[in-house]
């Protein structure tokens, strides 16, 4: 089998930035209620961008930075679960925008875990020599599902798009992409739901994070053991930008000493399968994390899905 | 099997270290949102502790009923091994 890795990234959000303060002017909330118990100071707000403008303009920078062109794509993975049309989808609608020519197309629905499980898709089809270059995008508009009017959710939520070029690996190079560690809660579906026809996003929050807190630490050590890498030789640490209380208390429990701790959420709010992508894009970008060090990446969230893996830093 | 009087101050050192709480302001009538000021993720990683401390499960659907320091004491107190 082939070796399949990441050669590049790229991200879009959208210009207009909206900050706690902002938020409370229209619903019952402070700047440091929300710095305190989620994490985030600001969030940007989709002015006019589709999901699939977010997904197009990420896709384009990631393509840029490999050195490729629509030419050389062959499969098109969009990770979202807030897609404004359930037909076509938003991997199509790139495809034509960017002028790819007949590539696979297909969207993948597994909420804030969606980009951990696309990559480790692109990364099969790349393996099995169904796919050459694959464009994995983790793409949301959050902002069309959310309940303005609710404190307990609104405040948490942010749109934005990150996409990554993956690749086969020259004969004789090493593997980039570690192998997934992937995986449900299904019996507990319904405490993170964005339900029924024009549908808003509901949490249990407290459910969420003990879940979040006690299950995800053990199969993110898996997926190092699967990878062959120490928790102590991962140089980074990419989780699911939920709340930096999730991530701390992951951290907490993993035992990774010498990673950089992703918290891009900070000025990104939570973008769900957006926000694993856009992270290590900019941190790429920031050069915090030598290339070829070893990165774990893992998503966590609706469904409830988990899925992540220890990649090679491009 | 650990006492009531056990119990609460078994809860007060986890109040404290977890969520800053002074232990002598934790008494069986006191309410952890209101009276102590206890956020809602804080109270997880509080009942967390308290499961791994007194031996206790206390699932999310029970966390909920668990409005007073006393109501906690009570429900471990029963359910203890």
């Amino acid at each position: 089998m082939a070796g399949s890795r990441i050669v590049a990234l790229g991200h879009y959000q959208p210009s207009r930035v909206v900050t706690n303060e902002e938020l409370s002017h229209t619903i019952d909330t402070n700047d440091e209620w929300i710095r305190d118990r989620v994490g985030i100071a600001e969030r940007r707000i989709a002015d006019g961008e589709s999901v699939t403008d977010m997904a197009t303009f990420a896709a384009e920078k990631a393509l840029a930075n490999a050195g490729l062109t629509a030419a050389d794509i062959d499969l098109v993975v969009v990770a979202t679960c807030s897609a404004e049309d359930r037909c076509p989808s938003v991997a199509a609608g790139v495809a034509a925008r960017l002028g790819i020519s007949a590539p696979g197309a297909f969207d993948l629905n597994a909420a804030c875990s969606g980009f951990s499980y696309a990559l480790a898709t692109a990364a099969h089809a790349v393996q099995a020599g169904a796919s050459v270059n694959a464009l994995v995008i983790g793409a949301e508009k959050l902002s069309d599902v959310i309940d303005w009017t609710d404190r307990t959710t609104a405040v948490l939520f942010g749109d934005g798009a990150g996409a990554a070029v993956v690749s086969t690996v020259p004969d004789g190079e090493p593997s980039g992409i570690g192998p997934v560690l992937w995986g449900s809660a299904p019996e507990k579906g319904d405490v993170l739901t964005i339900a029924g026809w024009r549908p808003y996003i509901k949490q249990e929050g407290q459910s969420v994070f003990r879940w979040a807190t006690t299950a995800i630490a053990p199969v993110a050590r898996q997926a190092c053991e699967k990878a062959g890498v120490a928790p102590e030789e991962i140089a980074a640490f990419v989780a699911h930008q939920a709340n930096t209380r999730i991530i701390d208390g992951i951290v907490k429990r993993l035992g990774i000493p010498n990673a950089v701790i992703a918290k891009d959420l900070v000025e990104s709010g939570n973008t769900s399968a957006a926000s694993i992508p856009l992270a290590l894009s900019k941190l790429v970008e920031r050069r915090e994390v030598p290339s070829g060090a070893p990165v774990l990446l893992f998503g966590f969230g609706g469904g409830l899905t988990y899925a992540g893996q220890v990649v090679r830093c491009p | 099997m650990a006492s009531r009087e056990e119990i609460v101050t078994g809860l007060a050192d986890i109040l404290n270290e977890l969520a800053g709480v002074e232990q002598a302001d934790v008494t069986e009538e006191k309410t952890f949102t209101d009276d102590l000021d206890v956020d809602s993720l804080s109270m997880v990683e509080v009942i967390m502790a308290a499961e791994d401390k007194f031996g206790v499960k206390i699932p999310d659907t029970e966390m909920q009923n668990l409005k007073t320091v006393g109501d906690a004491v009570s429900y471990i107190e029963a359910n203890q091994k």
